[in-house]
C-alpha cells in the first residue's frame, strides 16, 4: 500500500509525511514538540487553546498546528519571534485566573502549564491588581474532583466523555472568563473509563481522590508494565513511591489501548503492596514447616519431581508470566499432565468510541499465553484430576476453601509456589516464595495474542524469586549450573525449544509495543 | 415610505420602500406591490443563471464581512443527492444594528422571496431562518408570513407551480451574540452550544448537519428579488463611491443624532451627509466627535476621518475602519470615549464563548484594565498593556469576537489617547467607583 507523501520543512528540518498529517504530528516526527493544551492524539481537535499557533510561510496569520494539515513545500516556524510571542501571551492569559498553588497541587511536576510557563513564559505577570476568579472544588464522581480554579478549559475531559466514552455528561458551562466544566444535573462521573479524564487534564483541575495528596510527581519511580486486570493487556505505568505502588496510569500503545485504561484496572493495585507475604522457602519436617535456603529448597523440589511417577496437575494463577507458566510446565514434561489457569470473570465494560478496547470479561492478563503453553481453563476438571495426581504444583493460584480441602485430601505431593500465605499451605510438602507481577520482569500475551513485556516495579519481598527462576534452576539440576536462566529474557528465549509459537523470538523482538504471535505459522517463522 | 421618519429625498429607497406600510405585510399586499415576481422569474431560469445574475450585480454580504454573494453561492457543490441548506442569518446581534429587524417587521415576504430564490440557486430544499431570540414582534410577523406563503403556494412542495420544493423553518435564537457568527449559528441551529467552528471546512463544504450550506444575511437576501426583477446591470449601476461596492445599503444610525433610524443609501454616499443631513445632525450646540460606522466591532473613526469618507466598503477601509453591518454609532463631544470603550469591551467579555484563550481571558482583562482607568486607578503603562493585549487578541482566534473587542480599544487609544491620560493623571474625576 503506497500512501501519498508531502515534504515539509519544520524549523529547518525537512521531513516527508503522509498527506493529511497535521503540522503538530509532522513536527513530532521531526523531533519538535509544538506546545499545546487542547490537542490530544486520541481526541478530536477543537483548536481552542491557541497554544500551538505556528508561523507558516506565505500565511498572513499564525496557524493552529493541531488542525492545519501539511502541504508540499510548506515551511513551518515554531520558534519564530511571532509564534513565541503568541505562546507567551496565551500562557499569560491562562495564568490570569490560575492559582499559583503548585506546592499543594497533585499535578505539580507533571503539569503542562507549569512546564511551558517555566520553558517560555513571562517571569512575572502584568495582571496584579485583581483577585483571581474563585470557585469551590466540586465532587464529580466516585474518584474524581474538579478544581475549577485551576481549569484552563482545554475541554479534553468534555471531548473524552463525548467522543470516546460516548457518555456526554461533561460540558462547558457559562461563557467568557466565567466558564467552567459543568456536569449534567443529577449525574456522576462514574463511567467505567472516567478515570482517564484525570490523565487527560493537562493541569491539576481534575484529580483522582485515590491519589489525592499521596505523593509528589517527582518522588515517583515509573515502571513500564502491562495491566493485570483483564485480557485486553492495556499498557500501563506503575508509579511507586519508596517501593510502594501508589498509582497505575495508562501508557500509550496505539495498537492496544491508545492512551487509555479503565477504572477497574486503574484501581487494581492495592494487592501489589500486601505486606503479609511468604518470604522464605518452607520444607515440611514432620508435622511442621521449616524455613530453609534456596539451595535446599530447590534440591527438595528436584527430589520430589525425580521421586514420583504418575500424573501431575498444575494449578496456575492467571497473573503468572508466560515465562513462569512455560518453565513450570516443562518441569513435568513427559508425564500425564493436567494444567489449568485460573480466570476470574466479571462484566465487560466497553469504551464505545474505540471498538477494539474494553474491560474484558476474563479478568486475567495471560489467559491466551497460558493456553498457548498447554494450560486449559477447566478449573473443576483440574481439581478433580488432583485426586489421582502424584504431584500437584500450585503456581500462586487463589484457592477457595473447597479447593484447599480437596488438596488437603490429595494423595500426591503438593508443591506450592505462592505470594501470600493462607491456611491451605500447611498441607504443602514444599512452599516456595515467588514474586508478584509487580516484582518481576515478564511477558503477558493478551487476547489478540500480542506478547508484551512488563518490568519490575518494586523490590521482591524477602527471599521471593520469580517462578521462572525457580523452575529454571530445577530444570538445570542440582549444583551451580550455567544453563539456568538468570534473566526473564533468557527464560523467554527457552520457551521456543518446546513451543513453536515462541521459536526464535527474543525480548528484542517484542519491542515497546509488543509482538503479535502467530500460532499457526510453521516453526521458525514466528518472526 | 420610510420608518420611523419619512424617507429623505437623497435616500435610494429599494428595500425600505414599504417600511411603515402595514399593508405590505400580507401575502396579497406583497403581491400587489410587485412581490414574488422575482421568485417567479428566477424559477424560469437555470439555477446557475440566478447565481450568475447575483454575481454580476456585485451584491456583497450585508452582515458585516462584505463577501461577494454570488461568489459564495457558486462555492456550493453541484447537486449530488446530498441535501443542501440555505441559512438566513437573522440574528442581528451586532450592537448598533437594527436594519434586519425592520425588514422582517415590514416586508417579511421580501425576505421569504429572497430566501426562496437563493434556495433555488444553490439547490437547497430547506431554508432555516435563524431569528434573534429578542425579536418577538418580527418573529410573530415572520411566522404569519411563512404560513401565508405556504398557504399561497410560494413555499412548500410545489413553489409557484414550478414543481420545485422549498421548505422554510424559523428557528429562534436564545440571546447569544456569538450565534450571529455563521459557524456559531450553525452549531446553535443543530442544538449545540453556539461555539464558532474552525474553518476549513467552510460551510459550503460542511455546514449545518455537516452538509453543504450557504449562510446569508437578511438584507442580502432581501435585495436578491430586486436584482432578479430589475437586472444585475441596474444594481451594479447603483454606485456613488467605489465601483466594487454597488447597490443600496440600510444604515442604522443611532447615538447622538437628532433623527436616529434606518436610512437606505446608495453605497458611496458621503458619511458626513448621512450623519448631518439624513440623520439630522448633532443636537444643538454639540459637535461630532466620533463614529463607529459598522456596528460595535469595527475601529472607531474620528470626526476628521468622517469628513471626506464615502460610505462604502473600500473607502471606509481606507479610512481605517469597516462598513461592517452598517450599524452606525454616532458620538458627539459630550461622549466619554474611555467609558464608551469600556462599555463595548464589557459587552465582548460577557459574550465571549470561552473557547479560545486569548478571547476568554483577554476580553475580561481588557475590561478590568479599562474599569481601573475609569476608577482613577490607572497607571501610565496601562495603555501600552492594552495595546499589547489587543495585538495578541487580533487574528489569533477561531472567530473574530476577540478582534472585535480589540478594534475599538486600539483605535480609541490611537485617536483619543488624551482622554485616557486625563483619567490616569487624575486630571479627570473618576467615572466609576473603585473596582
Amino acid at each position: 500500500m503506497t500512501q501519498e507523501t508531502v515534504t515539509v520543512t519544520i524549523e529547518g528540518t525537512r521531513i516527508a509525511v503522509p498527506k493529511g498529517t497535521t503540522i503538530i504530528e509532522a513536527a513530532k516526527q521531526a523531533g519538535i514538540v509544538v506546545p499545546h493544551y487542547c490537542y490530544h492524539p486520541s481526541l478530536p481537535s477543537p483548536a481552542v487553546c491557541r497554544m500551538c499557533l505556528v508561523e507558516v510561510e506565505k500565511q498572513p496569520k499564525l496557524m493552529p498546528a493541531c488542525v492545519t494539515t501539511v502541504t508540499d513545500g510548506q515551511v513551518v516556524l515554531v520558534e519564530s519571534p511571532k509564534a513565541k510571542a503568541a505562546r507567551q501571551s496565551v500562557l499569560e492569559f491562562l495564568l490570569i485566573n490560575h492559582p499559583l498553588d503548585c506546592p499543594i497541587c497533585d499535578q505539580a511536576g507533571e503539569c503542562e502549564l507549569q512546564d511551558y510557563v517555566f520553558q517560555e513564559g513571562r517571569s512575572s505577570t502584568r495582571y496584579s491588581e485583581y483577585a483571581k476568579r474563585y470557585s469551590p472544588v466540586e465532587d464529580f464522581g466516585p474518584d474524581i474532583l474538579y478544581v475549577p480554579n485551576r481549569c484552563i478549559l482545554c475541554t479534553r475531559c468534555v471531548r473524552f466523555m463525548e467522543s470516546v466514552a460516548e457518555d456526554p455528561i461533561l460540558n462547558v458551562s457559562e461563557r467568557g472568563d466565567r466558564a467552567y466544566i459543568g456536569i449534567s444535573e443529577d449525574q456522576l462521573l462514574d463511567h467505567p473509563w472516567s478515570g482517564n479524564v484525570v490523565d487527560l487534564c493537562p493541569v491539576g483541575s481534575l484529580l483522582s481522590k485515590d491519589f489525592l495528596h499521596k505523593a509528589r510527581a517527582w518522588d515517583l519511580d515509573k515502571t513500564a508494565s502491562v495491566c493485570p486486570g483483564c485480557t485486553q493487556g492495556c499498557n500501563i505505568t506503575i508509579d511507586t513511591r519508596d517501593d510502594v505502588v501508589v498509582r497505575l496510569r495508562p501508557r500509550p500503545n496505539l495498537e492496544v489501548n491508545r492512551h487509555f485504561m479503565c477504572d477497574h484496572g486503574r484501581m487494581n493495585y492495592r494487592w501489589m503492596n500486601r505486606g503479609d507475604r511468604i518470604e522464605a522457602p518452607l520444607v515440611r519436617d514432620g508435622a511442621r514447616h521449616v524455613a530453609t535456603d534456596w539451595d535446599a529448597a530447590l534440591d527438595r523440589f528436584g527430589e520430589i519431581l525425580r521421586g514420583t511417577r504418575g500424573s501431575a496437575v498444575i494449578l496456575a494463577s492467571g497473573l503468572a508470566s508466560t515465562e513462569s507458566l512455560g518453565l513450570i510446565r516443562r518441569l513435568v514434561e513427559g508425564r500425564d499432565v493436567t494444567a489449568a489457569v485460573q480466570v476470574p470473570v466479571g462484566d465487560e465494560a466497553p469504551l464505545t468510541g474505540i471498538p477494539s478496547l474494553a474491560l474484558r470479561r476474563d479478568r486475567a492478563p495471560n489467559v491466551a499465553g497460558a493456553e498457548l503453553l498447554g494450560y486449559g481453563r477447566d478449573w473443576a476438571g483440574a481439581m478433580a484430576a488432583v485426586a489421582n495426581a502424584a504431584v500437584v504444583i500450585v503456581l500462586d493460584a487463589e484457592l477457595s476453601p473447597d479447593d484447599q480441602a480437596l488438596l488437603a485430601r490429595a494423595p500426591g505431593l503438593l508443591v506450592l509456589l505462592g505470594t501470600v500465605p493462607y491456611e491451605g499451605i500447611r498441607n504443602a510438602t514444599l512452599v516456595l516464595p515467588v514474586t508478584s507481577m509487580a516484582e518481576e520482569n515478564g511477558t503477558y500475551v493478551n487476547r489478540d495474542l500480542r506478547a508484551q513485556r512488563y518490568n519490575q516495579a518494586r523490590s521482591q519481598p524477602g527471599m521471593a524469586r520469580p517462578a521462572w527462576w525457580v523452575a529454571g534452576e530445577v530444570l538445570a539440576g542440582p549444583g551451580p549450573d550455567a544453563d539456568a536462566p538468570a534473566t526473564a529474557a533468557q527464560a523467554f528465549a527457552m520457551l521456543g525449544a518446546t513451543w513453536d509459537v515462541f521459536t526464535g523470538l527474543t525480548y528484542a523482538d517484542l519491542g515497546f509495543t509488543g509482538h503479535v504471535l502467530k500460532p499457526n505459522a510453521p516453526a521458525g517463522a514466528a518472526r | 415610505m420610510g420608518f420611523p421618519h419619512p424617507s429623505h429625498p437623497r435616500e435610494t429607497v429599494v428595500l425600505s420602500k414599504h417600511f411603515g406600510d402595514a399593508g405590505a405585510r400580507s401575502y396579497q399586499g406583497w403581491v400587489e406591490r410587485g412581490g414574488y415576481a422575482g421568485l417567479r422569474q428566477a424559477l424560469g431560469m437555470v439555477p446557475d443563471e440566478v447565481t450568475n445574475a447575483v454575481k454580476e450585480s456585485g451584491l456583497r454580504g450585508r452582515g458585516g464581512a462584505g463577501f461577494p454573494t454570488g461568489l459564495k453561492w457558486s462555492f456550493m457543490p453541484k447537486p449530488s443527492g446530498k441535501p443542501h441548506y440555505l441559512v438566513c442569518n437573522a440574528d442581528e446581534s451586532e450592537p448598533g444594528t437594527f436594519k434586519d429587524r425592520e425588514i422582517m417587521r415590514w416586508t417579511p415576504h421580501a425576505l421569504i422571496e429572497g430566501c426562496a430564490i437563493a434556495s433555488y440557486a444553490i439547490g437547497a430544499h430547506t431554508c432555516y431562518i435563524y431569528i434573534r431570540g429578542e425579536f418577538t414582534e418580527p418573529l410573530r410577523i415572520m411566522e404569519d408570513a411563512v404560513a401565508e406563503a405556504y398557504a399561497n403556494g410560494a413555499l412548500g412542495p410545489n413553489v409557484l407551480s414550478s414543481g420545485k420544493r422549498i421548505d422554510m423553518v424559523l428557528h429562534r435564537g436564545a440571546g447569544a451574540y456569538i450565534c450571529g457568527e455563521e459557524t456559531g449559528l450553525m452549531n446553535s441551529l443543530e442544538g449545540k452550544r453556539g461555539n464558532p467552528r474552525i474553518k476549513p471546512p467552510f460551510p459550503a463544504q460542511a455546514g449545518v448537519f455537516g452538509l453543504p450550506t450557504t449562510v446569508n444575511n437578511v438584507e442580502t437576501l432581501a435585495a436578491v428579488p430586486h436584482i432578479i426583477v430589475r437586472g444585475a446591470a441596474w444594481y451594479k449601476g447603483l454606485v456613488m463611491g467605489s465601483p466594487k461596492s454597488p447597490g443600496t445599503k440600510l444604515i442604522s444610525v443611532c447615538g447622538h443624532v437628532q433623527k436616529p433610524g434606518n436610512y437606505e443609501i446608495t453605497l458611496g454616499f458621503p458619511m458626513k451627509d448621512l450623519v448631518f443631513e439624513l440623520a439630522g445632525g448633532m443636537r444643538p450646540g454639540r459637535t461630532l466627535k466620533a463614529v463607529i460606522p459598522g456596528g460595535s466591532s469595527v475601529p472607531i473613526m474620528s470626526a476628521a476621518e468622517v469628513e471626506n469618507c464615502p460610505t462604502d466598503y473600500e473607502n471606509i477601509q481606507a479610512n481605517g475602519s469597516m462598513l461592517g453591518s452598517g450599524g452606525m454609532i454616532v458620538m458627539d463631544d459630550s461622549t466619554d470615549m474611555v467609558y464608551q470603550i469600556w462599555r463595548l469591551a464589557r459587552f465582548y467579555a460577557h459574550e465571549s464563548c470561552a473557547q479560545c484563550t486569548q478571547c476568554r481571558e483577554g476580553t475580561a482583562w481588557t475590561t478590568k484594565i479599562l474599569e481601573r482607568i475609569l476608577a482613577g486607578k490607572g497607571k501610565e503603562e496601562d495603555l501600552d498593556l492594552l495595546l499589547d493585549l489587543s495585538e495578541q487578541m487580533t487574528g489569533k482566534t477561531i472567530c473574530v469576537l476577540s478582534d472585535s473587542c480589540a478594534a475599538p480599544v486600539v483605535s480609541g487609544i490611537q485617536k483619543f489617547r488624551s482622554e485616557f491620560e486625563a483619567y490616569i493623571s487624575k486630571a479627570r474625576k473618576p467615572a466609576l467607583v473603585a473596582v
